[in-house]
């Protein structure tokens, strides 16, 4: 497919007028998808996509235009063709773009790793043998997965991985179940069963009698899932130039006024650590890291090229969502193995569920409790928790509240699959909070 | 073009119990002006096919790209393969499954097509509206945006089935965010609720042309307002947040392919089961919910879903009483409940399952003074800004961008950040009021997410103003 995106960037560089600039970005996938419910197949099959997104530029003037491709050349360049007059035709029409950025250091790369994926069947034979006498439910997803860049400077990156991903399941009933996720490069038949038997252990655990507690304030240990789940709803706005500068961030008490988390506290955005491409859409080189709260206070946001030229600032390589690819929080020093006994009595929240604001400039957020979530008692599991719904400020959570972090931190893969799989990752400890608010 | 992809289908198609192809074109255009500047405008094309094989017991999909007649051959080879991987292993008896066998055509129904304006009107458009939302200095943030969809589908079947739709749409957006110290408050046209079907009429029936100046003043007013209260008090809930609480509690708890437990995973399951259809009181007298996918004007409007079933506008809740779920021909078929025609798929990459389509609450009988009056101690309110809801669509905890409090029977002063919580399965109950026609809105929404692999999905939702007792209200930290 490499070989392919190039041929497109020369066909696009021999259709360039005069002064015309071309940025070109590429994203492509070959996807088997299996879908599972009661430990059966519900949909099966495969996506094979490929799409390119050009930038026309002349001066400061351009237009953005996307198709879908073919893979064949031939068949290609008439949709080529056409879009590159319409985009030509559509720039005479709008203005000069005075935040107009894109790479004009020219700097080639490629990233492109061994295809080392099972067999479908295999894999879905293997789902199937896992579910036997369970209800298991969920996605097998598998495949290449491709991004690209290029430019008429001449700058070309290139980035292929080949991944699965299966989230799935194992229900008790009704919304009673354990979550596991298994992801990775590939497929070690011995790991799996390792998550197989553990997801079985806590379904027998799910399996007992249902707690169900009272609104009001529980000290809570949350897994790296759930965390994930609460700097997620943080990335939405929380750290991107545009979302600062506008007043629109969640965080806008620790830019304004005074607010901060406990001081060992640290979320980066590690590209370096994770799996999503280097490059953005514009041709920019991400940072291997930047922090974006460094001990407890603000420290850098995610800078498109876009804000960065309306701003004034350097753009260090954010898409134009300002949104982290690869967030990772630091590691405290609780051990992951003693985190119940430290939790004492309270709540082990597995996962959390359907995050959204409640006061988005107190950073207040709303969610529910999902999944294998238990209640403890003197460090001792005693039986799975209704599902509740909280209501706290991120500031309490990871500030003021936060009892520890654990030493040990866990790579998630994320298993979203709108319109694409995606490369995003995390990679974060778990954490004990005193106080959490439970309401409903 | 469609004529070749019918030839080339059948040339292509394999010799199997029965296969079908479904080819999507979906084109955008998005034209904004964020603080007085024109930003980049996108244009986007995305077209391809799904083929699917039903061969022995299995059932496999491939979607690609490429619409060649070597392409479909590709495609309907590891179909084949997947049905054939599948074969006795899946979770529904694919023999039980209908024959699609329908043949149609349905195209939205448009008065100013988007392509009658040329570019530089709807920049002039956008320039003066934007320039209209920055009202004061403490505006720090605006923008006014059209988003246009046009959609060209065909749906062939091995028995003869053919269906051709073409799908446009408008989705008209703007935003004034006015921000002073460590507050900062945001004011939209309608969320992202004020889109429908059309073309550029679209801007008309939902008043675009007059809302900036309102909308840059209540950013301000909200900025200086204080907290919604908090306690158990009415809430009578405008029609742009009534979509929300429809289309959460009780469009996806209705959703069949959640109820059979598909969704268990990822979007959630429901806590209605098969036996609550046609014995379950879902809420007070008050309220009738209608499918309706046959209001032209409507966001999800269609003649087809996506499996081929003619659509048909169905009571699904009447005087409260819950009849049916929302469910195509093949949860139809696992579950044995009548349902609806709302199989549907995002994209061509993506297979059909169940969706809301047009969800509706029919109108009442009474007046929006007339439930305003009848409230001692209620708020109003306006514009979905948050939601959340438990997996089983249960809890629930939804906030809003503008309150406005009612006292003794009149709407008194605005209060910012007012939320409210409740739990579906009694929240409908305490519906008090309906409102009549003239408080009924038909809009949509364009992003409901849901699936493995992950859809996104445009939504219609047309419901009046309601008025709820007794409702968990609250305010902001």
């Amino acid at each position: 497919m490499q070989e392919y995106f190039n041929d497109v960037a020369d066909l696009l560089q021999g259709l360039l007028q005069k002064d015309e600039v071309y940025t070109a970005s590429f994203s492509g996938e070959e996807s088997d998808f299996v879908r599972f419910n009661k430990s059966a197949v519900r949909q099966a099959g495969a996506v094979s996509q490929r799409a390119v997104t050009v930038d026309l530029i002349e001066g400061r003037r351009h237009a953005a235009g996307s198709t879908t491709l073919t893979g064949d050349l031939e068949l290609d360049r008439p949709r080529l063709v056409d879009m590159v007059e319409d985009l030509r035709e559509t720039r005479a029409h709008v203005p000069e773009d005075p935040f107009l950025l894109y790479a004009t250091d020219v700097r080639s790369g490629e990233r492109v790793a061994e295809n080392r994926l099972p067999d479908g069947a295999a894999a879905v034979g293997a789902v199937r043998d896992a579910g036997q006498g369970r209800d298991l439910v969920g996605i097998y997803a598998a495949g290449g997965i491709h991004t690209g860049f290029a430019s008429s400077l001449g700058q070309r990156n290139w980035y292929t991985s080949y991944s699965y991903n299966l989230d799935w399941c194992f229900y008790h009933r009704a919304d009673k179940a354990v979550k596991t996720n298994y992801a990775g490069f590939e497929w070690d038949p011995a790991a799996f069963s390792r998550k197989v038997e553990l997801a079985a252990e806590q379904l027998a655990v799910v399996a007992h009698k249902p707690i169900a507690i009272k609104p009001g304030q529980y000290r809570v240990y949350l897994t790296p899932a759930a965390l994930y789940e609460l700097v997620g709803l943080l990335s939405w706005g929380g750290f991107g130039l545009k979302a600062h500068r506008t007043k629109q961030t969640p965080l806008i008490r620790m830019i304004e006024g005074d607010a901060r988390l406990a001081p060992g506290v640290t979320i980066s955005e590690h590209t370096a650590q994770g799996v999503a491409p280097n490059f953005q859409g514009a041709g920019f080189i991400r940072p291997e890291r930047v922090d974006l709260i460094k001990d407890g206070a603000f420290g850098q946001c995610l800078v498109s090229p876009r804000s960065a030229q309306e701003y004034g600032v350097p753009t260090n390589g954010a898409s134009s969502r300002e949104t982290p690819e690869s967030v990772e929080v630091s590691a405290g020093t609780v051990p992951q193995a003693e985190a119940l006994a430290r939790l004492g009595t309270g709540v082990w929240v597995g996962n959390l569920w359907y995050l959204n604001y409640s006061d988005r400039t107190a950073c207040r957020t709303t969610g529910m409790t999902r999944f294998a979530t238990f209640w403890v008692e003197d460090g001792q599991i005693k039986a799975p928790l209704d599902v509740m719904r909280f209501d706290e400020t991120v500031y309490r959570v990871l500030g003021q509240n936060l009892d520890g972090l654990t030493a040990e931190r866990e790579m998630i893969l994320d298993s979203d699959t709108y319109f694409k799989r995606s490369t995003v990752s995390g990679r974060l400890p778990g954490a004990l909070v005193n106080d959490f608010a439970f309401t409903l | 073009m469609l004529d070749v992809l019918e030839r080339r289908f059948r040339a292509a198609a394999p010799k199997v119990d029965r296969c079908s192809l479904r080819f999507m074109q979906e084109r955008h255009e998005q034209v904004s002006v964020r603080q007085d500047v024109v930003q980049p405008v996108q244009k986007s094309t995305d077209a391809g096919v799904m083929v699917t094989v039903v061969d022995k017991g299995g059932m496999g999909y491939a979607a690609t790209s490429d619409l060649s007649e070597a392409g479909l051959r590709r495609a309907f080879a590891q179909a084949a393969e997947w049905a054939r991987r599948t074969a006795g292993k899946l979770v529904l008896d694919v023999e039980r499954l209908p024959a699609v066998t329908a043949q149609g055509e349905y195209a939205s129904p448009v008065a100013r097509a988007w392509e009658t304006s040329p570019l530089p009107e709807k920049v002039d458009l956008l320039r003066g509206e934007s320039a209209r939302l920055k009202v004061d200095p403490r505006i720090v943030d605006w923008e006014a945006s059209l988003w246009s969809v046009d959609v060209e589908t065909l749906l062939l079947s091995s028995e003869g089935g053919r269906i051709h739709q073409r799908l446009r749409a408008l989705m008209p957006g703007m935003h004034a965010t006015a921000a002073e110290g460590v507050e900062s408050q945001t004011r939209t046209f309608g969320g992202h609720a004020f889109c429908r079907q059309g073309g550029l009429e679209v801007l008309d029936q939902f008043e675009f042309r007059a809302a900036a100046p309102r909308i840059g003043r209540q950013a301000l007013e909200l900025l200086g307002a204080p907290d919604c209260p908090s306690g158990a008090m009415d809430l009578l809930l405008a029609p742009d947040q009534m979509i929300l609480q429809i289309h959460e509690s009780i469009g996806h708890p209705l959703e069949l392919d959640r109820i059979l437990g598909d969704e268990r995973n990822y979007a959630g399951t429901s806590f209605v089961t098969p036996d609550m259809f046609g014995t379950y009181q879902y809420g007070s007298k008050l309220l009738n919910v209608t499918f309706d996918p046959t209001r032209p004007e409507q966001l999800a409007s269609y003649g087809f879903d996506d499996e081929g079933t003619p659509a048909r506008r169905e009571f699904v809740i009447k005087d409260g009483l819950l009849l049916r779920p929302l469910g195509g021909r093949t949860s139809q078929a696992r579950a044995g409940l009548e349902g609806v025609a709302n199989a549907r798929s995002m994209s061509w990459n993506r297979p059909p399952i169940d969706r809301m389509a047009n969800l509706n609450v029919e109108p009442g009988a009474s007046s929006f003074d007339d439930m305003v009056k009848s409230v001692e101690r209620g708020v109003f309110m306006e514009t979905n800004c948050s939601w959340s809801i438990d997996d089983s669509r249960n809890k629930f905890q939804f906030g809003c961008e503008l309150g406005r409090l009612i006292e003794n029977g009149e709407l008194t002063k605005v209060v910012k950040k007012p939320n409210y919580r409740g739990i579906s399965a009694t929240f409908w109950r305490d519906l008090k009021m309906v409102g009549d026609e003239r408080t009924f809105l038909v809009m949509g929404t364009p992003n409901c997410g849901k699936g493995e692999p992950n859809q996104v999905i445009r939504v219609g939702h047309a419901t009046p103003a309601c008025l709820f007792a007794g409702v968990d209200v609250f305010g902001g930290a």
